[in-house]
């Protein structure tokens, strides 16, 4: 069980900010976990679309698409950051 | 040189006083002979906006801002380091983002400042959400290029 959460239009799209969920054997990485998320229905494939731009924390440390989602806690996906 | 210093790094809803923040740095201290403060405020893009809502990602806004903060310390001989972050809705004058950065001279100081700020604004967990003076819906703040651009430059 890995909690995913998510924020800005990200979560808005998905319409939740975060849920716990059962990853499939088939869910290595952090792009097969974006991939797999965007088939669940409509809001995710809309939030998801593009998922190249989507940036995802791991166990909340910034994580590139090919590392392995493993035995992450807490994974969080949203849009490049605007803060400063 | 001296030790590496601990940052103070806070994110938080409330108000920060820029003044107050290098008194605390500064305060008893003789080594010091450089401070540079950067402060960003909200603006308002010609009358376009009534405010900008500040979304941020609790926990880890502080890892990552004090990853940054650290990294600075290590790169640069610092002798004190801030850095403020707020959330939350901002109207236009408000104080967003606050860095000063202490050093013996001016050259780290200034340099630090603008890498802490370069960072801020390329992997500090934050996303600006306009509200528009007129009522509509206001967008989201799209990432713009220039500034990983400017985060590029200091590897």
């Amino acid at each position: 069980m890995v909690k995913l959460r998510y924020f800005a239009w990200v979560r808005e799209r998905i319409g939740k900010a975060e849920e716990d969920i059962v990853l499939p054997a088939e869910v290595m990485s952090v792009r097969d976990l974006l991939l797999w998320l965007k088939e669940r229905d409509e809001g995710y494939a809309n939030a998801l679309q593009h998922p190249e731009a989507i940036r995802v924390a791991i166990n909340q440390e910034h994580a590139d698409h090919n590392e392995p989602v493993g035995s992450a806690r807490e994974i969080a996906l949203f849009p490049p950051m605007t803060g400063g | 040189m001296s030790a590496r210093i601990e940052p103070i790094v806070r994110v938080q809803a409330e108000d920060f006083d820029a003044a107050q923040e290098i008194a605390r740095l500064t305060a008893g201290r003789t080594d010091i002979g450089a401070v540079v403060t950067f402060s960003g405020l909200c603006r308002d893009e010609n009358g376009a906006l009534s405010a900008l809502e500040l979304e941020h990602y609790p926990g880890m806004a502080e890892a990552e801002i004090s990853r940054i903060a650290n990294e600075a310390t290590e790169r640069w001989p610092l002798t004190g380091l801030t850095v403020i972050h707020r959330y939350g809705m901002m109207r236009p004058g408000d104080n967003i983002v606050l860095v000063v950065a202490a050093s013996s001279h001016r050259q780290a100081a200034f340099e630090a400042a603008s890498f802490l700020m370069d960072f801020l604004k390329t992997r500090a967990p934050f996303w600006k959400r306009e509200h528009r003076a007129d009522g509509t819906p206001g967008e989201w703040v799209a990432a713009k290029e220039e500034d990983d651009a400017a985060q590029a430059r200091w590897r």
